[in-house]
C-alpha cells in the first residue's frame, strides 16, 4: 500500500507515538497573532518556560489593527494592550515580530507564504482556524487552540491523533468568471460545513494543477470551512518557483538539499485514501451564499434553495434564513447590498486584487455602496500601486486601506452595521461575523466587484 | 493548564437544538480582546444572550431559568468554525463542564480536551432522547461516566457508551496536562530537532 502525501509530511514528524493516544508531531513553522497567543505566554511565565525554538516561531499582529492612520497609536485600548502584550512577549523570547507599522506586516496566512516562511513537506501551525492556507505548498498546516499554542512554544510539539485522508480530485475546463473562490464554495456547498470533520484534505486535478499559488492558497484557505483539519496540495514547479529567492527560503546547497525532500513530494499511485470524492469542474459556476455558514452556497444564477424536509435541520435553515432576511426559492441577483469587503487571508492577495479591478475598470463604484478594500499585506500594497492598480481603483471611486484582517471578523473598526448586507471575499458568513446583526454574502473578487458597481448582486458575468 | 479531574457527572442540562453552533456564536470574535483567561463566562452566547441595548433576550434559553445544570446540550456540529479556545473558556466559565451533541468540529472538541470540558459525542436518535426528555421535565438528570465512558438519562435510564480516546481519557480522569507531558520528553524533542529536514 502507498503512502499519501499527507502520511509522507506526518510520517516524518512523529517524535514519538503514544499508545492508544496522539501521535507528538514536530512542528517547523510556529505562526503567532495577538489574539490567541497572550493567555499562552502567561501559561508559559507560569510554568517558568521559555519558547523552545524562537528561530521557528513568528509573530505579527493582524487581528485588531487599524485599517487606517496605522502610523497613529491604537484607539480602542483594549487591542492596543494585546498588541502590546505581543510586542513585549516577542521581545522577551526572542521571536521576531513584525507588529504594526513594520514593512513586513500583514495578514499571518499572507505574510507566511510572501517570505519564504512556509515550505514545502513543512509542519505549520498556528492559533488560527485559516493556518489551512498554508496547504497549497504541500505542508501540513492547521489551527490550534491557545492550550496548544502554549504547547507549542514550550515543547515545539503538538498532539493530535493522525486524521483521516480524503482526496478531492476536480477535473474540467473552469467557466468564465470562475475563480477559486468559486471552487472552494463549490465543494463547501457540497460537503456541507462538517462534511470533512476528522479529515484532511488532498486536492487533485487538473484544476488545481493550472491555478496559480494565490489560488491554490485561497482554496486550501476554505478546507476548514468544510470541517477539515487541513487542505493541501502536491508541489510542483509553480510552488518551488514562487518560493525561490524569497527572504526564508533555503538558499544554495540547501535549496538543493529541500529540493531533494520536496520533489518526493506526492501521493503515491496505490496511496490510499479514506474517503475519495470527485466533482466536475465544468459544471461550476459563479457562487455566493444565502445563509449563516459557507456550507450554504449557491451558483449566482439559481434559487434559494428549499428546505430540507427535517425537523431539527429545518428549524436551523429557517433561522438562518430569516436572520438574512430572505426566502425560500428566491433569486439572489438584484439583491440591494450595503457594503463590499475585498481583502482577508481568503481572498487579499494580489491575484485578488487584479481581478477586482478588472471588472471595476473604466466604471464608477455605486454611490449606495461602501467599499473597503483591504490588502492582506504591505506587500500586497505594493503591488497594488506597482502595476498601477491603484489609480484604475481610484479613478473608479475605490480608496485602498491598510492591511489588516479587517472586516473578516470586525475586531477593528471595520464593522458592518447591523441589518445591512454585504458581499465579502473572506470566508464566513456566520451571525455577527463581520459586526453584530450583519449580513454576509461570501463570493469572489469579480462577484464583490460587480456588486460594487451595481448596488446589487449581479452576475460578473455579464459586466466583461 | 492544569485542570479539575472529571470522573462522573450528574446534572440537569440546558438544551439548545441548534446546529452548526459556530464559535463566532458561543462567543463573538469583539470579546476576544483579554490577555487573560477571565470572565468569558459573562459573554458566552452575547449575541443570542442580550440585545444590541444589552438586555436579556426573553426567549434565549440560558435566559430561562427552568433550564439549568453543567451539561450543555447542543445540535449537530457543535464548535465549527473559528479556532478560538475562548468559546471552550466561556463555556466553562459560565459553569458547564461537559458539552453533548452528535457531532463536534474538530479543534473545538480538541480544545475543550485541553482545558478539561468533556465533549461526549452521541447519535442523532440519543441526542432527540435527550432534549424530548428535557423539554418533558427540565430537572432530568443526565449522569456522565467518564471511567465507564456511558451517558445515561436517569429517568428513563436510557444510555449509549460513547468514544474518547485513551490517552485523552486518563489526562481528563487525572487532571493531567499534555505539556508536562512534553516537557518530560524534551530530550528526545531536542534531538529531533536535529534531524528535521527543514
Ligand atoms: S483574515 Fe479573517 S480568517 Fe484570516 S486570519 Fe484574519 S480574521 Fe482570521
Amino acid at each position: 500500500m502507498g503512502n499519501t502525501l499527507f502520511d509522507k509530511v506526518w510520517d516524518c514528524h512523529v517524535v514519538h507515538r503514544i499508545n492508544n493516544g496522539p501521535d507528538v508531531l514536530f512542528i517547523d513553522r510556529h505562526l503567532v497573532h495577538e489574539v490567541t497567543s497572550p493567555v499562552a505566554f502567561l501559561g508559559l511565565k507560569n510554568r517558568r518556560a521559555k519558547v523552545l525554538f524562537p528561530d521557528k516561531t513568528f509573530a505579527t499582529a493582524d487581528h485588531n489593527t487599524p485599517t487606517k492612520n496605522q502610523h497613529l497609536p491604537v484607539k480602542d485600548p483594549l487591542s492596543a494592550n494585546q498588541l502590546k502584550a505581543l510586542e513585549e512577549n516577542s521581545k522577551l523570547h526572542g521571536i521576531s515580530y513584525w507588529g504594526l507599522g513594520h514593512k513586513k506586516n500583514g495578514i499571518v496566512h499572507v505574510i507566511g507564504p510572501e517570505y519564504g516562511i512556509t515550505q514545502p513537506g513543512a509542519t505549520i501551525v498556528c492559533g488560527d482556524s485559516h493556518t489551512s492556507t498554508h496547504g497549497a505548498f504541500g505542508a501540513i498546516a492547521f489551527g490550534i487552540g491557545t492550550s496548544e499554542v502554549e504547547m507549542v512554544l514550550s515543547t515545539q510539539c503538538i498532539m493530535q491523533p493522525k486524521p483521516k485522508k480524503m482526496r478531492i480530485n476536480i477535473n474540467g475546463k473552469l467557466n468564465k468568471g470562475v475563480t477559486p473562490k468559486d471552487v472552494a464554495l463549490f465543494i463547501i456547498s457540497k460537503l456541507t460545513t462538517s462534511g470533512a470533520t476528522g479529515y484532511f484534505v488532498e486536492y487533485s486535478g487538473n484544476v488545481f494543477k493550472e491555478m496559480s499559488m494565490e489560488g491554490r492558497m485561497t482554496v486550501c484557505n476554505l478546507s476548514i470551512e468544510m470541517g477539515a483539519r487541513g487542505g493541501m496540495i502536491e508541489p510542483d514547479k509553480k510552488t518551488f518557483d514562487y518560493l525561490k529567492n524569497r527572504e526564508y527560503s533555503p538558499k544554495g546547497e540547501n535549496w538543493k538539499k529541500a529540493m531533494r525532500y520536496w520533489l518526493k513530494l506526492k501521493s503515491d499511485k496505490n496511496a490510499i485514501f479514506d474517503k475519495e470524492l470527485d466533482f466536475d469542474g465544468n459544471t461550476i459556476e459563479p457562487m455566493i451564499t444565502y445563509g449563516t455558514n459557507p456550507g450554504m452556497g449557491m451558483s449566482i444564477s439559481n434559487g434559494i434553495p428549499k428546505t430540507i424536509n427535517q425537523n431539527s435541520e429545518a428549524k436551523t435553515y429557517n433561522k438562518s434564513l430569516e436572520y438574512m432576511n430572505f426566502n425560500e426559492g428566491e433569486s439572489m441577483l438584484g439583491k440591494k447590498i450595503d457594503f463590499v469587503f475585498l481583502g482577508s487571508c481568503t481572498n487579499g492577495r494580489i491575484e485578488d486584487f487584479r481581478a477586482f479591478t478588472e471588472i471595476v475598470k473604466g466604471k464608477k463604484k455605486s454611490p449606495n455602496v461602501t467599499a473597503w478594500l483591504v490588502p492582506g499585506s504591505h506587500k500586497v500594497e505594493e503591488a497594488i500601486k506597482e502595476e498601477g492598480l491603484l489609480s484604475i481603483l481610484e479613478e473608479a471611486g475605490f480608496e485602498l486601506r491598510e492591511p489588516g484582517c479587517s472586516a473578516c471578523l470586525a475586531m477593528n473598526d471595520d464593522k458592518i452595521p447591523a441589518g445591512k448586507y454585504a458581499v465579502s471575499t473572506s470566508n464566513r458568513n456566520f451571525e455577527g461575523r463581520q459586526g453584530p446583526g450583519s449580513r454576509t454574502l461570501l463570493a469572489s473578487p469579480l462577484v464583490a466587484a460587480a456588486a460594487a458597481i451595481t448596488g446589487h448582486v449581479t452576475d460578473p458575468r455579464t459586466l466583461y | 493548564m492544569a485542570y479539575d479531574k472529571f470522573n462522573v457527572l450528574e446534572s440537569s442540562a440546558v438544551p439548545l437544538p441548534i446546529e452548526n453552533i459556530d464559535t463566532d456564536q458561543i462567543i463573538p470574535a469583539r470579546f476576544l480582546k483579554a490577555t487573560e483567561r477571565i470572565g468569558f463566562g459573562d459573554n458566552l452566547f452575547r449575541d443570542w444572550r442580550y440585545n444590541s441595548k444589552n438586555l436579556p433576550k426573553k426567549d434565549f434559553v440560558l435566559n430561562n431559568n427552568t433550564y439549568s445544570g453543567k451539561i450543555l446540550v447542543g445540535g449537530k456540529n457543535f464548535g465549527s468554525g473559528s479556532s478560538r479556545e475562548h468559546a471552550a473558556w466561556a463555556i466553562y466559565d459560565y459553569g458547564f463542564r461537559c458539552v453533548v451533541s452528535s457531532f463536534f468540529a474538530d479543534i473545538f472538541r480538541n480544545n475543550c480536551l485541553n482545558i478539561g470540558v468533556l465533549p461526549v459525542q452521541v447519535s442523532a436518535k440519543f441526542l432527540e432522547n435527550i432534549f424530548n426528555e428535557i423539554y418533558k421535565n427540565p430537572d432530568t438528570i443526565i449522569k456522565v461516566d467518564l471511567e465507564k465512558q456511558i451517558i445515561k438519562i436517569i429517568g428513563n435510564q436510557m444510555f449509549e457508551s460513547f468514544e474518547i480516546n485513551e490517552y485523552k481519557k486518563g489526562n481528563m480522569l487525572n487532571g493531567y496536562d499534555d505539556i508536562d507531558y512534553l516537557m518530560n520528553i524534551k530530550n528526545s524533542i531536542e534531538e529531533f530537532a536535529k534531524k528535521t529536514p527543514l
